[in-house]
């Protein structure tokens, strides 16, 4: 049986793990090899490393990175932020990540998505959104609508419209992340989560809110999601990934 | 690199990550590995691993253009040389896929790769960690823990006479998982991401590796 993942999000600011509380005030809070290290042994089932700074200098920091985790670490990992083209997203994948996800910048250009997962495979692809609920219009039946730039610029687009051209386009996974609840663990947005899951045949990632294992419990039967994504629950020693699965696994849900 | 008795090579032909197969294999062994296209170090190989990641026919495309098809073939074939496909170099062990039109592959093993079709609401990319149903003793398999759990990331599946099966897993219905035709493997999941059970998947190669080495 397939089970269901948990997937740790590491922020990576300058080489070092860093959280903000939605999008804004980061801390940073240390070596992501060790970050990685640490949840790896604690069962984690997948990681995702996001570069939040754009310079080139940082960049160079960034690769290193996730060359150091892919000669210690030996479970998948995806690499988000910076992701522009075919060329930046070649460049992770040669320095030992499974996938690349594209957030802003395939809103922008959505040809990027096929250019992707010709280049590399759909199961490369994944395609991350940040979704915020709004009134429901003709423009965004779902209600929710999508926004770039770290969640500074909404676009007017449908999330759910969205995720549904991003599989046609050739995405392999999504991760949907919800604005409102994001950082501020009070429970993922399942409405979006769920609506977003019944309409892809792709596996979503739930990701925004989770703050105690019923949280994740809810994203995968409620929500119908494949996987959550935590971040701050496990960076601050709240819990480790071992009780949050151990919780999930207890409440019925498939675990590795 | 130390100076050991075996040499692995992992085939270098474009396709996808081959840096991690590379990793995991350092992490569980001291002998010597090389990635490469380069013919003579192929033919020098005491085994060889064919990775993959992305589209059959691109694949079978940049063997053919590296000109690999044919010592592939005798080393697999003629000179009975320990061999691992991994992911979509599993795939390409069989005669063809539907995958982007019908494509020719190696052939080595009997069958076909088709579209995953798990129905329900199964998702397309198989994604993520599966156990797997072992047939038989094979010895790629021997030694797992319980929990038989390896990391999938697939769209299409090999369908071949079970004879060739060494394990399964379950998704909607059950696919193929590994296999096997004497010196030939294959395993459709990710040992080199797969932490414990890969490891010990891929110490099992090695093993068998070094005994074929012995008895050569």
């Amino acid at each position: 049986m397939l089970t269901k993942r948990v997937i740790v999000c590491l922020d990576v600011r300058a080489g070092q793990v860093t959280k903000g509380v939605k999008f804004q005030g980061n801390v940073d809070l240390g070596d992501p090899v060790e970050y990685a290290r640490r949840y790896y042994e604690q069962g984690v089932d997948e990681l995702v490393f996001y570069d939040i700074t754009a310079s080139a200098e940082q960049r160079s920091l960034f690769i290193d990175v996730v060359e150091r985790v892919a000669a210690e670490i030996f479970i998948p990992f995806s690499v988000g932020g910076g992701i522009r083209d075919v060329d930046t997203m070649r460049t992770v994948l040669l320095a030992g990540a499974e996938k690349v996800s594209v957030n802003s910048p395939a809103v922008r250009n959505p040809e990027i998505i096929t250019a992707g997962a010709e280049a590399f495979g759909a199961q490369c692809i994944v395609v991350g959104m940040d979704a915020q609920k709004v009134e429901t219009t003709k423009a965004i039946p779902s209600g929710y609508e999508i926004v770039i730039d770290g969640g500074r610029t909404p676009t007017g687009q449908d999330a759910l419209a969205w995720a549904i051209e991003a599989e046609s386009r050739g995405a392999g996974e999504i991760c949907l992340n919800a604005i409102d609840t994001d950082g501020v663990k009070q429970g993922y947005e399942l409405t979006i989560t769920r609506m977003v899951s019944d309409a892809v045949g792709i596996p979503v990632i739930a990701s925004g809110g989770g703050g105690t294992p019923q949280h994740l419990i809810d994203a995968v039967t409620t929500g119908g999601a494949d996987a959550a994504l935590i971040a701050s629950m496990v960076h601050y020693g709240d819990y480790t990934v071992g009780s949050i699965k151990a919780d999930m696994a207890q409440a019925g849900v498939p675990i590795r | 690199m130390p100076r050991t008795s075996l040499e692995i090579a992992i085939i270098d032909y474009d396709m996808g990550n081959v840096k991690s197969i590379e990793n995991a294999i350092k992490h569980i062994c001291n002998y010597s590995i090389v990635v490469t296209a380069d013919h003579d170090r192929i033919r020098q190989a005491d085994a060889l691993i064919l990775p993959g990641v992305g589209a059959y026919r691109d694949a079978m495309e940049h063997l053919r253009k590296r000109n690999l098809i044919d010592i592939l073939n005798d080393e697999a074939l003629n000179k009975k040389k320990i061999i691992l496909g991994i992911c979509l170099g599993m795939q390409m062990l069989f005669e063809s896929s539907e995958e982007g039109g019908l494509n020719k592959g190696l052939g080595w093993i009997p069958g076909t790769v088709e579209r995953l079709n798990p129905g329900g609401d199964l998702r397309v990319p198989h994604m993520g960690w599966n156990n797997i149903e072992i047939a038989g003793e094979p010895p790629l398999l021997a030694g797992l823990g319980e929990e038989k759990d390896f990391y999938f990331v697939h769209s299409y599946h090999a369908n071949c006479p079970a004879e060739f099966v060494t394990s399964r897993f379950e998704y909607g219905q059950h696919y193929t998982a590994s296999v096997a035709k004497g010196n030939i493997m294959g395993a459709q999941f990710h040992p080199e991401k797969s932490q414990g059970n890969g490891f010990t998947l891929l110490r099992n190669f090695v093993a068998i590796v070094e005994e074929a080495k012995k008895g050569a």
